[in-house]
C-alpha cells in the first residue's frame, strides 16, 4: 500500500470535499464533516452488550476481551486497520460466526438483556430479529419484490406481504426507482440501488437492529453518499452498527465510535478495542494515542 | 504501441516459423473434428439403411405402437411380426424409474457432502460415489441377479405391493405378480449405476451457487434446511435438470445390466413388478441366436433407441437452455 494513499484514507480534513451534512434535527448550519453529538455520552438503554468478549478461529484469537455497549437507536462505527477484528465482533452480534468452522466466543454477549449464546438460544432466530447488510450487495437472482419478500416468507409473514414489501422499500428510500418494475431481477439495479434492496430485504423483517459491514465500500462515491443517507434516515427506529474502514464515513454517519486496533500477542495479532466514545469526541478529543495516530493518517 | 513499431521494424510480422506450425495444428484439429462426424454419419447411415427395410414391412407406426413381436427365421424375406412397442416401455419405464429414485438421493448426497458432511468424511464420500461409476455393469448386473435382488429389492416390492396396490390409478403400477427380475429391480440397479454422474453435476452446480447468497439467507434467520431448499437448490435448479438428463440418457442407453435383471419376457406390463424387457436388453438378449431377417429387426431397434435418445437429449437441452435463460435472465 503506497504511503499517499494511506495518507489521504486517513486525513478527513484534508480529503473530504464539504458535505452537507443532513441532520435533519438541527437546524444549524452544519457543513463539518465531524457529526455534532446529538446523543449524551452516557449510554441509558443498551440494544447489546458485549462483556469480556475474545473470538477465536481454530484456536487463534481474532479479537480479545471486549467489552462494548451498543446503545439503542444511535449509530454505532467501528473502526480500525484491516485485520483488527470489526467484522468478527459485528459477527457475534448476530451469531453469524457460528457459521464458520472451528469459530469459537468466549464471553458473553446480550440483546435487551438476554444471553445470545446461552445453550437454549436459537440462532436463527437471532439473526431474524437483527438484519445484516454486507459488504457487496448480494441480493438473490429472483425479482425486486421476491428478494424483499424473501425473509418475510420465510417466516410465514404473509400477511399484507405487498404492504410489507412497500413498505420496506420505502424505508430503504427505493420505492420511487423500482415501484414500476418490481417484477424485475434484483440483481439488475446499480450497485447502489441493489444495496438498498439488500437493506430494504433486512428491514422488510422488522429488526430492531441492522448490522452493516462496510455497506458502501464496493459503491461509488454518490451511490455512498445515499447509503449514508438512508442511514440517518433509519436511525432512531432502527439501531445501527456499521464497519467501516472509511474514516470519514465515520465521522459523517455515527453517533458513537469504536476504535479497533491490532496488538501483538506471542506472536499472534490480536485485535483488541481501544477507544469508544462519542464520534465527536473520538474525531477531535481522542484519549487513546494510537486512535489518534490512526485518525489523523500516522498510523502505521 | 507506435514506439515499439518504430523501433523494431518487422517484429510484428508472423514468421515462416509460426505460420507452419498454426496450419499444422489447425488441420490436425480439423481432421480430428471431422473423424467423428465421418464415423457417427457411417454408424447412422448403415444402421439406418438395414432398418428401412423393416420399417417398410412391419410399418413404422406399428413398429413403434405394436406389442407383437414374433422374430422370423427367413434368410430372404420378412415373416415375422416386428412390434417393439414392449422393449420401448420397457426402456422408458426402467429409466424413468432410476431417474426418479436417482436424483433425491443425488441432491441429498451432494448437499451433504457439500454442506454438512465433516471435511475429513465428505472427500472420501465423494471418491465413494465416484467409483460407483467405475464398477463395470455387468457386475451390477450379476449383483443384482443374484444378490441384491433377491435379498433386497424384492422385499421391497412385497412391501410396496401390499401398501400401495390398493390405491385407485396409481395402484396399478404396484399390482402383483412379482417378478424378482422386473422393471423395479432393474430401474433400482440402473438408478445406482447413474447416481455418480448425476450426483457430481448437482455437486458442482450446488457449490457455485454463491455464498454471498447464502449468507444473506442465513442473516434473515434462514435454517441450513431453508437456506439449501431456498438458495442452494433453487439457484442450482438449472443445473440439477441438466444432470438428471445425462443420467436419463445413460440410464436408456445402458444395456447389459438392464438385459439380466428387466425379465426377459417380450412382453409389457403396466406393473412394475412385471418382468418386462428393453430395447438395449431385448437386442444383447436375442442377438446371437437371430436368423437374418431379425438380426434387421433388432438393428431397427437400436435405430429406434438412437432416435429416443436424441429426443431426450435435444429436449434436455431445450429444457437446460429455456430455465438457463430464465435463470440467467435474472442473473443479468
Ligand atoms: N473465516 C475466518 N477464518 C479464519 N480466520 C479469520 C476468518 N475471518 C477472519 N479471520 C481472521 O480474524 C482476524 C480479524 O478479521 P476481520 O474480522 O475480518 O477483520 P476486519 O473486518 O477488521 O478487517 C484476521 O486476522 C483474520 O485473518
Ligand atoms: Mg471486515
Amino acid at each position: 500500500m503506497s504511503e499517499t494513499s494511506s495518507q489521504t484514507r486517513r486525513a478527513p480534513e484534508a480529503a473530504t470535499p464539504r458535505i452537507e451534512v443532513a441532520d435533519r434535527d438541527r437546524s444549524t448550519d452544519v457543513t463539518t464533516t465531524v457529526r455534532q453529538s446529538t446523543v449524551p455520552s452516557a449510554i441509558t438503554e443498551a440494544v447489546f452488550e458485549a462483556k469480556d468478549v475474545s473470538v477465536f478461529y481454530g484456536g487463534t484469537p481474532a479479537v480479545r476481551n471486549i467489552d462494548l455497549k451498543v446503545p439503542k437507536g444511535e449509530i454505532t462505527a467501528l473502526i480500525g486497520p484491516s485485520g483488527c477484528g470489526k467484522s468478527t465482533m459485528l459477527r457475534t452480534f448476530n451469531r453469524m460466526n457460528d457459521l464458520i468452522p472451528g469459530c469459537t466466543l468466549e464471553g458473553s454477549i446480550t440483546y435487551h438483556g438476554e444471553d445470545i449464546y446461552a445453550d437454549d438460544i436459537d440462532p436463527a432466530e437471532v439473526r431474524r430479529r437483527i438484519g445484516m447488510v454486507f459488504q457487496k450487495p448480494n441480493p438473490f437472482g429472483i425479482s425486486i419484490y421476491d428478494n424483499v419478500a424473501f425473509g418475510p416468507r420465510l417466516h410465514g409473514m404473509k400477511a399484507n406481504l405487498d404492504d410489507r414489501v412497500e413498505q420496506a422499500l420505502r424505508g430503504a428510500a427505493l420505492w420511487d426507482e423500482v415501484k414500476d418494475k418490481l417484477g424485475q431481477p434484483g440483481v439488475a439495479l446499480s450497485g447502489g440501488q441493489q444495496q438498498r434492496l439488500c437493506i430494504a430485504r433486512a428491514i422488510a423483517l422488522e429488526p430492531d437492529v441492522i448490522l452493516m459491514d462496510e455497506p458502501a465500500s464496493a459503491l461509488d462515491p454518490i451511490a455512498t453518499l445515499a447509503i449514508e443517507d438512508l442511514m440517518r434516515q433509519l436511525r432512531g427506529q432502527y439501531s445501527i452498527v456499521v464497519v467501516t474502514h472509511n474514516m470519514q464515513q465515520a465521522a459523517r454517519v455515527s453517533d458513537r465510535t469504536a476504535f479497533f486496533s491490532v496488538d501483538m500477542e506471542q506472536g499472534v495479532r490480536v485485535g483488541e478495542l481501544v477507544e469508544y466514545d462519542l464520534t465527536e469526541k473520538v474525531f477531535t478529543a481522542a484519549s487513546d494515542p494510537r486512535t489518534e495516530a490512526y485518525i489523523t493518517g500516522r498510523f502505521g | 504501441m507506435s514506439q515499439t513499431s518504430s523501433e523494431a521494424p518487422g517484429a510484428l510480422r508472423v514468421t515462416g516459423k509460426a505460420r507452419f506450425g498454426d496450419a499444422f495444428f489447425r488441420i490436425i484439429a480439423y481432421s480430428a473434428g471431422l473423424s467423428v462426424l465421418v464415423v457417427l454419419g457411417l454408424m447412422i447411415g448403415t444402421t439406418t439403411r438395414d432398418a428401412l427395410p423393416v420399417f417398410e414391412y412391419q410399418g413404422l407406426w406399428s413398429f413403434f405402437t405394436s406389442d407383437e413381436w414374433r422374430a422370423g427365421f427367413s434368410r430372404t424375406e420378412f415373416t415375422g411380426e416386428y412390434g417393439a412397442f414392449s422393449f420401448i416401455y420397457g426402456t422408458l419405464v426402467t429409466s424413468l424409474l432410476a431417474v426418479v429414485i436417482a436424483v433425491p438421493f443425488a441432491i441429498a448426497i451432494s448437499l451433504y457432502i457439500n454442506r454438512i458432511a465433516p471435511k475429513r468424511l465428505a472427500k472420501p464420500l465423494a471418491y465413494t460415489v465416484e467409483l460407483l461409476a467405475a464398477v463395470p455393469s455387468v457386475v451390477f448386473g450379476l449383483w443384482g441377479l443374484l444378490y441384491f435382488g433377491p435379498t433386497y429389492v424384492r422385499p421391497v416390492m412385497e412391501l410396496l405391493n401390499s401398501t400401495l396396490a390398493p390405491i385407485p390409478l396409481v395402484g396399478i403400477l404396484f399390482e402383483g405378480p412379482i417378478f424378482t427380475t422386473s422393471y423395479f429391480t432393474a430401474g433400482v440397479v440402473l438408478a445406482i449405476m447413474i447416481l455418480p454422474i448425476i450426483t457430481a453435476i448437482t455437486r458442482e452446480v450446488t457449490a457455485q451457487v454463491a455464498e454471498d447468497q447464502v449468507q444473506a439467507a442465513y442473516g434473515m434467520g434462514a435454517t441450513d434446511w431453508e437456506v439449501m431448499r431456498k438458495v442452494i437448490l433453487r439457484g442450482a435448479f438449472p443445473g440439477i435438470v441438466g444432470g438428471t438428463m445425462l443420467g436419463l440418457g445413460r440410464a436408456l442407453g445402458e444395456t447389459i445390466a438392464v438385459a439380466m435383471l428387466v425379465g426377459g419376457s417380450q412382453r409389457w406390463g403396466l406393473s412394475l413388478f412385471f418382468g418386462g424387457d428393453s430395447m438395449a436388453g431385448h437386442i444383447a438378449n436375442t442377438f446371437q441366436d437371430a436368423a437374418p431377417e431379425t438380426v434387421l429387426a433388432l438393428i431397427a431397434i437400436g435405430v429406434g433407441l438412437f432416435v429416443i435418445t436424441v429426443i431426450v437429449n435435444v429436449a434436455a437441452r431445450a429444457l437446460v437452455w429455456r430455465i438457463g435463460r430464465v435463470a440467467g435472465d435474472a442473473a443479468l
